[in-house]
C-alpha cells in the first residue's frame, strides 16, 4: 500500500454537514476516496451524502472501522476535534483548518505524548492541503486530476506551490506516489523530518521533493536526517529569497526571527546535507529529473 | 499582533512583576500634571512606539522638573520616530509615557519565546541587560541561559530559581526574581502571546527589581478569546496599506520594489516574488489573496494594489485548485471594470479549467500580457517594467 493512505482507508469527515465538510467531501468521494461517513456533534442517526453522521468519533470508529478522519471545524474548536479523533482510535487526521492558536497546537501534542509511538496518530497540518495518493485516495482538498501515478514523495508546506510541483512534474510526465502538505503554521502535527521518515521505508517512492520556506527549523532537521538515514534522493526548494526579516510571510511560520530559518541559510545548510536544491520554483520538475536521471 | 510598552507593563504588573510608577499622556499640560503626580526629582519621558531602540533614536528624554517633562512631550508628540526597526519611514509618536527615573545598579535581560524545534515555551536571560538579544547572542554568548518550560504543568518555582541564580543574583533577591519570571511566564501562556521581553530587568539602588522596558507580542489567530488583548491594537502604528489588507482578510506585507503581486497561497506568492527577483526585478510587495481566491478578494487585490504608487507592473498568479481558472478570469475581469488599471498587467493562470479561464480572459476587453510559467510571467512582468 502507499504510504499514510490507500484505497481501502476508511475515512470519517469531522465537520461533514458544513458548507466545507460537504462540499470537500464530495470532492473526495469524487475522486474515490472511501468516505464511511462523518461526525457532527447533535446531528447523530441522520444521513449526510448518503453517508451515515455521527455525534462522537468514538461512535463513528466503532460502527465504520474508519481509520483515517479530515477535520473541517472552525479554528476555535479543532483542537478539541484533534484530540477526539487520536482518543477514538484514529489513525491518520489531516486538519485542513488556518488558525489554530499556537497554544492550542502544544497542547494537542502534549495530550498524543500518551500514546506509544505505534499507537499514536499521525496529525498532518493544520492550515494545509492534506494527503493525496494518486489514483488511490485523496484526504484533502487539492485539485486531484493535476497529480499523475507515479513514485515521487511530495513534502511541502504550501498548497498552492505543492499543486505548482505537481503540475510541473506531470508536464515532465513523471508521477507522484503520494504528495503530503504539511502546513504553514509555526507548530504543526507531522513535521518534514516525519513524512521524509515515512517515505524512505515506502516502497512505492523513488525520490522525495521538499518544498519549504523561511522560518523554523523543521527543513534543516530533515536534511540532517536525510544525510544520516537515507538512501533515497532527496531534492528541496526553500521559497523566501525575497522576504524581509522579522515579518509573517502569510504562512503563521513564514517568518525568520534566527540564524539558519532565511532561504539563504536553509539552502545552504540544506547542501551540506547532500540535498539537492531546486534553485528556483520553476524548476523543481526539471530538478527532479536530472536527479532520477543520474540514480 | 504587537503591543506598546506601557501596555505591557499593565498587563505584567497585573502578573505580579513590580514596574516603575507612571502614566501614559497625550499633551504637555498632561504631561507636566502627570510628573507631579509621579513625585521625586527627575521622570523619563518616553515615545510610545512599535519598535524597540527608542533611546538611540531621541525618543527617550530624561527630564529633571515636570517643566522639562511637558518640553519633552511637546518635543515628541506627532513626530515621526525612525529606528532600526521601523524602516526609513518611521513611526508616528501619539503617546508618551511618564515614568519615574530609576537609579540602576544592574541590567538583566529576560526573554520568553515558543521554541519550535521543542514546541515548549524557552525562558532566555541573561546578565547582559540593555543590548537586543540579537547583540547579546553575538557578543557575549556565554552570558546566555535558557530553560524549557513543560506547558502542560506550567513553570515550576525550581525553574525560576534556577534561572535566578543562573544570573547570580544576591540571594536576598532571589525570591523577588523567581515570582517576576514566574509572572511573565503566566502572562504568556494565559494571555496567548507569542512573545514577553523584559529588557532591561534592573536592580535598582534600592533593590527593587524592576521591569523597565517591556514588549510583547500576540498570537493572531488567539484575538477570537482574547479581546481585552485585541483592544490594545494601535492601527497608527501599521503601515496603512497593511492595515486596509488585513481588515479585509488579505496577507499583505508591503516591500520596496515596483512590481506588484496578486497571487493565491503563501508559498506560491513566495516562489513569485523569488522568480521576479531572479529575472532581475524587484517585488513592491506580498500579498496572498488564499487558496480560494475567490472573485471578491480578487476585486478587493486590485484594489489595494493600485493604491500603491511605487506599482509600475501588476503580476496575477493564480493556480485554481477547486476553484477553477474560468471563474477566477471572470473575477479578474469584474476586478478590472470596477477599477482603473493605468500599468501594464501580467496574468499567469494555471491548474483547474486554465484553457477556459484564458479564453474569458481574452474574449474581455481587458489589456494584459498574457504567461504561462511562472518564469513566463515573471521575466514578462520585469520586461513590461522596462518598455
Amino acid at each position: 500500500m502507499a504510504v499514510i493512505i490507500d484505497k481501502s482507508t476508511k475515512i470519517i469527515i469531522q465537520g461533514f454537514t458544513g458548507k466545507m465538510g460537504t462540499f470537500h467531501a464530495d470532492e473526495m468521494m469524487k475522486y474515490g476516496s472511501y468516505v464511511v461517513g462523518g461526525v457532527t456533534p447533535g446531528k447523530g442517526g441522520t444521513k449526510h451524502l448518503d453517508r451515515p453522521v455521527f455525534n462522537t468519533v468514538k461512535e463513528a470508529v466503532k460502527e465504520t472501522g474508519a481509520t483515517a478522519s479530515i477535520l473541517f471545524v472552525p479554528p476555535a474548536f479543532a483542537a478539541d476535534s484533534a484530540m477526539e479523533a487520536a482518543d477514538a482510535g484514529i489513525k491518520t487526521c489531516v486538519a485542513i483548518v488556518d488558525g489554530i492558536p499556537s497554544h492550542d497546537m502544544i497542547k494537542i501534542k502534549r495530550y498524543m505524548r500518551r500514546y506509544t509511538k505505534s499507537g499514536k496518530m499521525t496529525l498532518v497540518g493544520p492550515n494545509c492541503a492534506g494527503i493525496i495518493s494518486p489514483g488511490k485516495s485523496m484526504l484533502g482538498i487539492m485539485p486531484g486530476h493535476i497529480y499523475k501515478e507515479g513514485r515521487i514523495g511530495i513534502i511541502s508546506r504550501s498548497g498552492t506551490l505543492g499543486y505548482e510541483a505537481a503540475q510541473q512534474l506531470k508536464n515532465l510526465n513523471i508521477g507522484v506516489s503520494t504528495s503530503v502538505g504539511i502546513g504553514g503554521d509555526p507548530i504543526n502535527g507531522s513535521s518534514f523530518r516525519d513524512i521524509i521518515e515515512k517515505f524512505e521505508t515506502d516502497n512505492e517512492t523513488d525520490a522525495i521533493l521538499m518544498i519549504g520556506e523561511i522560518g523554523g527549523p523543521q527543513e534543516v532537521a530533515a536534511g540532517h536526517f536525510a544525510k544520516e538515514n537515507m538512501k533515497k534522493p532527496v531534492i528541496a526548494y526553500i521559497a523566501g529569497l525575497t522576504a524581509p526579516k522579522g515579518r509573517v510571510m502569510g504562512h503563521a511560520g513564514a517568518i525568520v526571527s534566527a540564524y539558519g530559518e532565511s532561504a539563504v541559510e536553509k539552502v545552504e545548510l540544506l547542501k551540506e546535507c547532500g540535498v539537492t536544491i531546486s534553485k528556483n520554483p520553476s524548476v523543481m520538475g526539471d530538478t527532479v529529473k536530472k536527479v532520477l536521471g543520474k540514480s | 499582533m504587537d503591543i506598546h510598552e506601557y501596555q505591557a507593563k499593565k498587563i505584567l504588573s497585573s502578573f505580579g512583576v513590580t514596574i516603575p510608577r507612571g502614566g501614559i499622556v497625550y499633551s504637555p499640560e498632561n504631561a507636566e500634571n502627570k510628573a507631579r503626580e509621579i513625585g521625586g526629582s527627575k521622570w523619563v519621558a518616553k515615545a510610545q512606539i512599535h519598535s524597540g531602540a527608542r533611546g538611540k533614536a531621541g525618543g527617550i528624554i530624561v527630564c529633571n522638573s515636570p517643566l522639562e517633562v511637558a518640553q519633552a512631550t511637546d518635543k515628541l508628540l506627532g513626530k515621526k520616530l525612525v529606528t532600526n526597526q521601523t524602516g526609513p519611514e518611521g513611526k508616528i509618536v501619539n503617546r508618551i509615557y511618564i515614568e519615574e527615573a530609576t537609579d540602576i545598579e544592574k541590567e538583566l535581560y529576560l526573554g520568553l519565546v515558543f521554541d519550535r524545534s521543542s514546541e515548549s515555551i524557552m525562558i532566555v536571560a541573561s546578565t547582559e541587560g540593555g543590548m537586543s538579544v540579537e547583540e547579546i547572542s553575538k557578543e557575549k554568548p556565554e552570558t546566555i541561559i535558557r530553560s524549557k518550560i513543560e506547558v502542560a504543568v506550567g513553570i515550576q518555582n525550581f525553574q525560576a530559581r534556577e534561572l535566578a541564580f543562573g544570573l547570580g543574583i544576591e540571594p536576598a533577591l532571589i525570591p523577588r526574581v523567581s515570582d517576576t519570571i514566574v509572572g511573565c511566564y503566566k502572562a504568556f501562556s494565559e494571555l496567548d502571546a507569542t512573545m514577553v521581553e523584559v529588557n532591561p530587568l534592573v536592580i535598582s539602588k534600592q533593590k527593587q527589581i524592576l521591569a523597565l522596558d517591556c514588549k510583547m507580542s500576540f498570537d493572531n489567530n488567539a484575538m477570537f478569546r482574547r479581546s481585552q488583548v485585541s483592544e490594545l491594537r494601535d492601527k497608527t502604528q501599521e503601515e496603512t496599506k497593511e492595515v486596509y489588507a488585513s481588515d479585509r482578510g488579505l496577507n499583505y506585507v508591503s516591500l520596496d520594489g515596483n512590481i506588484g503581486n496578486i497571487i493565491n497561497g503563501a508559498g506560491l506568492a513566495m516562489a513569485s516574488m523569488d522568480m521576479i527577483k531572479l529575472a532581475g526585478g524587484s517585488p513592491a510587495n506580498f500579498l496572498d489573496v488564499g487558496g480560494g481566491a475567490t472573485p471578491e478578494k480578487i476585486v478587493k487585490a486590485f484594489r489595494l494594489i493600485t493604491m500603491d504608487e511605487k506599482v509600475r507592473v501588476i503580476l496575477v498568479n493564480i493556480f485554481a485548485g477547486i476553484n477553477r481558472c474560468d471563474w477566477v478570469a471572470e473575477g479578474i475581469v469584474q476586478a478590472l471594470q470596477k477599477i482603473e488599471v493605468k500599468v501594464p498587467l501580467v496574468i499567469r493562470l494555471a491548474g483547474t479549467n486554465v484553457e477556459k479561464g484564458n479564453e474569458i480572459l481574452k474574449k474581455s476587453k481587458i489589456k494584459y500580457i498574457e504567461a504561462n510559467t511562472l518564469e513566463d510571467a515573471a521575466n514578462k512582468a520585469v520586461k513590461a517594467l522596462r518598455k
